[in-house]
């Protein structure tokens, strides 16, 4: 059966990890290349032959776990390291290996120059592995792994360049800042087990609606630390700092794992526990306020910024913000739906930046680029469709994924989350084309010594590609005819929660531990699937979309002396041009004390106080040495005198 | 008899005071020689005192054991006088106080 080669998904690129990682150096360029992107290739095309194996699986079986080895157990507790194929996670290895698999193409050109290219694809297979781990696992233990491989290869990637101190310093950042939320995540499994008595996938979610009150408190902890958990994968309010800083790392490891997957996995997290989620309504709104205020705040910094990869990186952790809010308002088919299509999208604006910033020899800083729409035609267009895919232009993908996310954010939400949606969205427009005009349009900034050039094939080939999956990937998604929409039928299995009979239980559940229950009656109305609403939002938006497009088309274009004069000498500009001054709080708050603290803690109490008593320990036997010494004079008779002086002594004694 | 006209306390009296003449000896002289023989002195100190013993408690363990001192006084005489020469070939004096190397 094609199932049962589940395991080897994650598999492929492991063994190229290890291949690369121990002989990369020995067996040379072309070699490492091979063997990392036909991992990722075997990877995609096993995703493949699981997909198909998955379609013949009989009627009304939705879940195929399959459980490699027993991982440890403890008395009635034990945990499989198992793999789980369902609609969900199928949805996400194809983004992964598949997206991944052109990165990967995308890099053998990009690090060419690189020494350390075996370095490189060691840890860039190495986290595609992890990824594929932490969207397969079939417990939230196995996930774990993922969630801190990936972490840790993050680490590894942004830190690459590591004779670059602030590479350095971006790399441990945000590793740290990551291990905020991997604690919280923790804690949500440990209560998880606690009270499920289980931490498998299946189990929990099926016993949710039995075992949890709706609203009750245990519920919307758990939901409440996942979230933390999630807000530090993702790149969410207040733990976003970490991302635009690991825009240090080689430009496709920013479009792997700090656009395309590794930064969705928060997203992937709360969808997989969405029966959780549908059961603690004030977690929900967290969940929803937070997605939409990093939406917002984000995409003001991005129009800010002039580093070409940290616009981009404000867009992403802007983007994944409308996911978030999209979870939060209980859309998880939008969720993942704009997952898919930013993973297309925003992979192809990084690789493209990647692109640029290798055609002009390492610039990243947009005020030095301008007119290389002609030296580089396939990077601008593909790089044009990208823009406008995420500004929301119809009929590209982003404009249907967007669109959704904004619907069901008025639908399900209210029209303060959409509100805010809809202001990302035209700030979205804004400073993406912000970036195309002041990059590719106008004049030419480039330092004259430079030669801008197109990249080779191996580079361009991936943009074309991922540009194309941009334009298309709407499809999964047209909303237009209700129960048309592909996404949504495929993910029904997975998202199928029966709302009544969990406030059924609950009520059942509040009776009998005597606690009077509230009404639930009104959270029953189903909501009508608006058309017309829907047709007109979306006309509204793409309108949004093309104001953004015009604004920045008349700053950049037409009168480029305008944004020199509104920005200068405002004090608002400043404030969000130093990203509303976070990191310098946080660098005041938690920074700053913890590593007076630890210096504190090493001058006086490990080198002082710890020191001091070890060594002061070893001086006073030292010093009773000394003394006793003088007994081993070294002369016999003062020795016979010893015994002599003792036994009389002795002999007094007993007498 | 007249083998009873000598009491008991004056042989423990003369086995007493040769064998504090002994352990005087060992504390006080210098010469390895003279220390070596102040030793001896002591172990016939207690031989007597085993004889006197042994006679007026009408025993014989006190002869034989006597004998037993004897025998190992005798190997003792061999290996101390052994260590004496091999100290005196490594270092030409008989006096005590020089043979201080083993301490710290």
């Amino acid at each position: 059966m094609l199932l049962k080669l589940t395991c080897l998904v994650p598999l492929f690129p492991l063994l190229g990890s290890i291949i690369n990682g121990f002989f990369g150096l020995r067996i040379g360029k072309n070699a490492v290349g091979i063997i990392a992107c036909g991992s990722m290739a075997l990877s995609f095309l096993t995703s493949i032959l699981i997909f198909v194996g998955f379609l013949m699986l009989p009627e009304g079986q939705h879940v195929f776990e399959q459980a490699v080895w027993t991982w440890f157990g403890a008395g009635d507790f034990s945990v499989d390291f198992g793999f789980q194929i369902d609609p969900l996670t199928l949805i996400m290895m194809f983004v992964v290996s598949g997206v991944g698999f052109i990165i990967h193409v995308y890099a053998i050109g990009y690090m060419h120059e690189e020494y350390s290219f075996y370095r490189f694809f060691a840890y860039f297979n190495l986290f595609a592995s992890a990824m594929l781990v932490l969207v397969m696992g079939n417990n939230f233990l196995i996930m774990f792994i993922g969630w801190e491989g990936v972490g840790c290869c993050s680490y590894f990637l942004i830190g690459y360049y590591f004779e670059k101190k602030s590479a350095c310093d971006a790399g441990t950042k945000a590793f740290v800042v990551n291990r905020v939320g991997d604690f919280a995540f923790l804690l949500a499994v440990m209560y998880i087990f606690n009270v499920f008595g289980t931490i498998d996938f299946t189990e929990v979610m099926h016993a949710a609606p039995e075992k949890l009150v709706y609203a009750g408190e245990a519920v919307t902890l758990i939901t409440f630390f996942l979230f933390v958990g999630a807000t530090g994968k993702s790149a969410q309010i207040p733990l976003y700092t970490w991302l635009p800083d690991a825009m240090e790392g080689p430009t496709p490891v920013s479009a792997l794992i700090h656009a395309a997957t590794m930064v969705t996995a928060g997203v992937y997290m709360i969808v997989r526990c969405s029966a959780l989620f549908n059961l603690a309504p004030m977690t929900m709104m967290i969940v929803a306020g937070t997605g939409a205020a990093t939406a917002i705040m984000a995409a003001t910094i991005g129009m800010t910024q002039f580093d070409i990869k940290r616009v981009l990186a404000y867009s992403t952790v802007s983007q994944i913000g409308y996911m978030i809010m999209a979870c939060g308002v209980g859309a998880y088919t939008a969720a993942i739906f704009h997952l898919v299509t930013h993973a297309f999208f925003k992979a192809c604006l990084f690789l493209g930046s990647g692109s640029v910033i290798h055609g002009i020899h390492g610039e990243q800083d947009m005020r030095k680029m301008g007119g290389l729409k002609n030296y580089m035609p396939v990077t601008y267009w593909t790089f044009l469709v990208s823009t406008l895919a995420i500004a929301g232009i119809p009929p590209l993908s982003g404009f249907f994924s967007k669109d959704e996310v904004l619907y069901h954010a008025l639908m399900d939400g209210n029209i303060i989350f959409w509100g805010m949606g809809i202001g990302a969205a035209l700030l979205t427009a804004f400073y993406m084309f912000r970036l195309v005009f002041m990059t590719f349009h106008g004049e030419s900034r480039v330092d004259p010594s430079v030669h801008p050039h197109e990249s080779p094939k191996v580079m361009t080939m991936p943009l074309v590609i991922l540009a194309g999956l941009a334009t298309v990937g709407g499809i999964l998604g047209i909303p237009l005819f209700h129960g048309w929409h592909i996404l949504h039928n495929w993910l029904e299995p997975v998202l199928h929660f029966d709302l009544a009979n969990a406030l059924q239980h609950s009520e059942h559940m509040l009776h009998e531990a005597g606690k009077h229950a509230p009404s639930w009656a009104h959270l029953l109305n189903p909501k009508e699937h608006n058309l017309w609403l829907e047709v007109f939002l979306m006309a509204f938006s793409a309108c949004v979309a093309v104001t953004g497009i015009v604004a920045a088309y008349i700053f950049y274009i037409k009168r480029p002396d305008l944004p020199e004069k509104f920005t200068k000498g405002q004090w608002g500009f400043e404030l969000v041009q130093n990203k509303y001054g976070v990191d310098e709080l946080y660098d005041g708050v938690f920074v700053k004390p913890t590593v007076e603290a630890s210096h504190l803690l090493w001058k006086e109490v490990d080198a002082k106080a710890i020191d001091g008593t070890v060594i002061g320990t070893a001086k006073s036997v030292g010093w009773l040495s000394k003394q006793a010494q003088a007994f081993q004079s070294g002369f016999v008779r003062n020795y016979a005198l010893f015994i002599a002086v003792g036994f009389i002594s002795l002999l007094l004694i007993m007498f | 008899m007249f083998e009873d006209s000598v009491p008991l306390a004056h042989y423990l009296t003369l086995s007493a005071v040769l064998f504090v003449i002994g352990i005087v000896g060992v504390l006080v002289r210098r010469n390895v020689i003279v220390v070596f023989m102040s030793i001896e002195i002591m172990l016939n100190a207690v031989n007597i005192s085993l004889i006197a013993f042994d006679h007026y408690l009408n025993l014989s363990n006190g002869q034989i054991f006597s004998f037993m001192v004897m025998c190992v006084a005798a190997a003792e005489v061999s290996v101390g006088l052994a260590i004496i020469i091999a100290l005196h070939r490594n270092k030409p004096t008989v006096n005590l106080d020089e043979f201080n190397l083993l301490k710290w």
